[in-house]
């Protein structure tokens, strides 16, 4: 079949199943835009910034497994994009990100709207290409997907010039792909499956530490099997939120710079950490010299360069998560569970000791209690998404997940304006769920612009907007680690939240009130168009507990009787 | 880390398309990693290329590297290597005032000659193991080299 370069990226994007297209057109990118008006296998939603783009198609991958797609033009369109990239890139998310170039005879004049593209993403992506002839297109294409989605998922991005997409040329897209170079270890070391579980046998305090790796593999319920019978406690970490459901008496708690006292405590005490997906990231571990120091380490990762990155692992077992799990599965008699009974008894006291709370002792509403309650009052209904700062700790801290998928938020960049585009993604995935998005008075000014697409394409987001008059956590650094001077995070001069959404055609509440809040919530449900409801909320509150950047787990923070500030 | 910091020989087969070096060269200095010297070129009859990296850093910080350059879509392979033959080569330009013969019996002692004469200038070719070629370079130091060329070491293992 003889078509042009626009037209094989429309049947590339059909084959390989694609529903959802996030994008924004320009100069570059206008002959597949023009495709794209004439077909109607899959469905475009226009966001109002490129960013937005991007982190919607991240929203709609991380709630769906699907490989998101989003679709810019070059030059700004392309920069606009980066933040999406680098976020999908350090989280593990895949999508094909296709940005239009100059033409090839243009490219390398500084023409108008040229930038580098592959240049620039080449640092924030698992891979890129630069197409310069449309007969290589169709494989490119599917090379793109299969790279996105295989291995440790991520962001690939296909850049086109224009005169590429006008080009004709023979278009197969049932090809045999012959990656000689990419070929990732999904199949687990059997004999060091089996050292791993004889370590396990002879350990006294193991403990799982359950990465977002679980979540990309779909391995979620092995994981719940693999607890289960070998009764080992668990902590997760901010990405893994949702692998073990929050009523689970064997999940100990997240763990971190804001993990519970309890899930801190049984990372330093433990003798065995299980690590699962997991990372070792700078925000799980605090001072690595002091992290798990008399633990052996057993890493399973489908990353080999994960593995010993931080924390020398003793079992080493490079492979797909539920792969590994099925074959630890099959081993699991090995394991009494009786044998862990005093050390499941010790972290129960840890979480008697200073449970993970806090305190209802100020007139204004407390953020803590509003995420709690849209628990109470839509736990399992709802996916959930969160910008940057306080209220995602909080909502990472406080929201009752009961599944994998459930938890959206940027993890590894901390992008402020995730959020709410990643929500309009989520709600285009899965629109029988409802989409409520925390974010803060911060966060939320940065891609609020995606209200008119949310309008326009019946997305009814609900964005909770916790608003303490604060750029939050880094006032909260602010407070305790520099005496209180709080440099340019006040937000006071603020807009009408509640006009700003209307303007758009949305919704907005403003509340002070717990009883308001519950008639908000309940209303904008019904109303089912996106939403602001703009809660005002204790503004010094900070989250506890906490370890301090660079200290070690046990030495956290730990909620006061009083607040003072 | 940088006080047991080793010096390495990595070699990277890559596929020979665009860009591929700047992938490279892009991951060392993203993660901070040192490069030496980096010489490539193409492998005949084959669309890969050779890598012949020097670097530096302690055991974490190498094992990373060779990790992190796997992980690269269009790398086949990594050689960390321990027992190899390694060679490098250095061009240097001497005025011709100067004592030719004592210039061209150096260069004997480091598998060299003197490969052109002109008006002005000899110009002298040595290969061997680039730590002696540092020797080398330094024992011409007194016959005011003009002007110096190293290659980068290329590498295979025994």
């Amino acid at each position: 079949m003889q078509i042009s370069g626009a037209q094989m990226v429309i049947e590339s994007l059909i084959a390989e199943g694609v529903e959802t297209v996030f994008g924004y057109p320009g100069g570059a990118i206008m002959n597949v835009y023009d495709e794209i008006y004439k077909q109607d296998k899959f469905q475009h939603i226009l966001t109002r910034h490129e960013q937005a783009a991007v982190h919607a198609a991240e929203g709609y991958s991380k709630v769906s497994g699907k490989v998101g797609v989003s679709m810019i033009t070059s030059g700004p369109g392309f920069t606009n994009a980066v933040t999406g990239l680098a976020d999908a890139y350090m989280d593990s998310i895949p999508l094909v990100v296709i940005s239009g170039q100059v033409p090839m005879s243009l490219i390398g004049t500084d023409a108008f709207q040229e930038i580098d593209a592959v240049g620039i993403s080449r640092s924030c992506t698992k891979h890129n290409y630069l197409v310069t002839d449309a007969k290589d297109l169709p494989r490119i294409l599917k090379e793109a997907f299969y790279i996105a989605r295989t291995g440790r998922p991520g962001p690939v991005h296909v850049d086109i010039p224009k005169d590429v997409t006008a080009q004709i040329a023979e278009f197969n897209y049932d090809i045999e792909l012959n990656l000689e170079t990419y070929k990732p270890h999904v199949k687990g070391n059997p004999r060091q499956i089996k050292k791993a579980m004889e370590a396990i046998a002879n350990a006294k305090r193991p403990l799982f530490y359950l990465g977002g790796g679980i979540i990309n593999a779909n391995a979620a319920y092995e994981v719940r099997d693999l607890v289960h019978t070998t009764g080992i406690p668990a902590v997760e970490t901010f990405m893994a939120r949702g692998t073990l459901s929050c009523d689970d008496k064997l999940l100990v708690g997240m763990l971190g710079m804001h993990g519970s006292y309890a899930a801190n405590m049984a990372m330093s005490e433990t003798d065995l950490v299980i690590a699962l997906g997991a990372r070792f990231d700078d925000r799980v571990t605090g001072k690595l010299s002091e992290f798990a120091k008399n633990a052996g380490v057993i890493h399973v990762d489908i990353d080999p360069a994960s593995i010993s990155k931080l924390v020398n692992a003793n079992y080493p077992i490079v492979g797909d998560i539920k792969n590994v799990v099925t074959e630890m599965l099959k081993l699991v008699s090995m394991v009494e569970s009786e044998n862990y009974e005093p050390w499941r008894e010790t972290i129960e006291n840890f979480a008697e000791l200073h449970p993970l709370t806090f305190h209802e002792d100020t007139p204004n509403i407390k953020p803590q209690w509003v995420i709690k309650r849209v628990g109470e009052l839509l736990g399992d209904n709802a996916n959930i998404s969160t910008d940057v700062g306080q209220h995602q700790m909080w909502t990472a801290q406080f929201y009752p997940f009961t599944r994998p998928r459930q938890f959206i938020s940027s993890g590894g960049l901390g992008t402020m304006g995730f959020g709410f585009p990643a929500a309009m993604g989520v709600k285009a995935a899965v629109p029988e769920k409802i989409s409520v998005n925390f974010t803060g008075d911060g966060s939320i000014l940065m891609n609020c612009q995606e209200l008119m697409t949310a309008v326009e394409k019946k997305l009814p987001v609900i964005n909770i907007i916790l608003n303490n008059n604060f750029l939050g956590m880094v006032r909260q650094w602010q407070t305790l680690f520099y005496n209180k001077r709080h440099s340019e995070t006040d937000l006071s001069v603020q807009p009408d939240f509640v006009k700003l959404a209307e303007a758009f055609g949305g919704i907005g509440y403003r509340v002070t009130t717990k009883k308001e809040f519950d008639a908000a919530l309940k209303d904008a449900i019904e109303k089912n168009i996106v939403a602001f409801i703009e809660v005002k909320v204790e503004r010094f509150e900070n989250v506890m507990p906490m370890v301090p950047s660079g200290g070690s787990l046990f030495n956290m923070m730990l909620l006061e009787k009083k607040e003072s500030e | 880390m940088k006080d047991n910091n080793e010096r390495r020989v990595v070699s990277v087969i890559v596929v020979n398309e665009a860009s591929v070096l700047s992938r490279i060269t892009d991951l060392f200095s993203g993660r901070g990693y040192n490069i030496t010297s980096l010489t490539v070129a193409p492998i005949p009859e084959s669309k890969y290329s050779r890598l012949t990296i020097v670097t530096s850093g302690s055991v974490r910080v190498i094992e990373q590297i060779t990790k992190q350059l796997h992980k690269l879509i269009p790398v086949l392979r990594v050689y960390e290597h321990a027992d190899l033959v390694e060679k490098e080569m250095a061009l240097v330009k001497f005025p011709i005032t100067e004592n030719i013969s004592d210039i061209s019996a150096i260069c004997n002692a480091y598998n060299g000659k003197i490969v052109n004469v002109g008006h002005d200038v000899i110009i002298t070719m040595v290969t061997d193991e680039s730590k002696r070629v540092d020797h080398y370079l330094e024992a011409i130091k007194k016959y005011n080299p003009k002007e110096i060329a190293r290659s980068g070491a290329v590498a295979l293992e025994r």
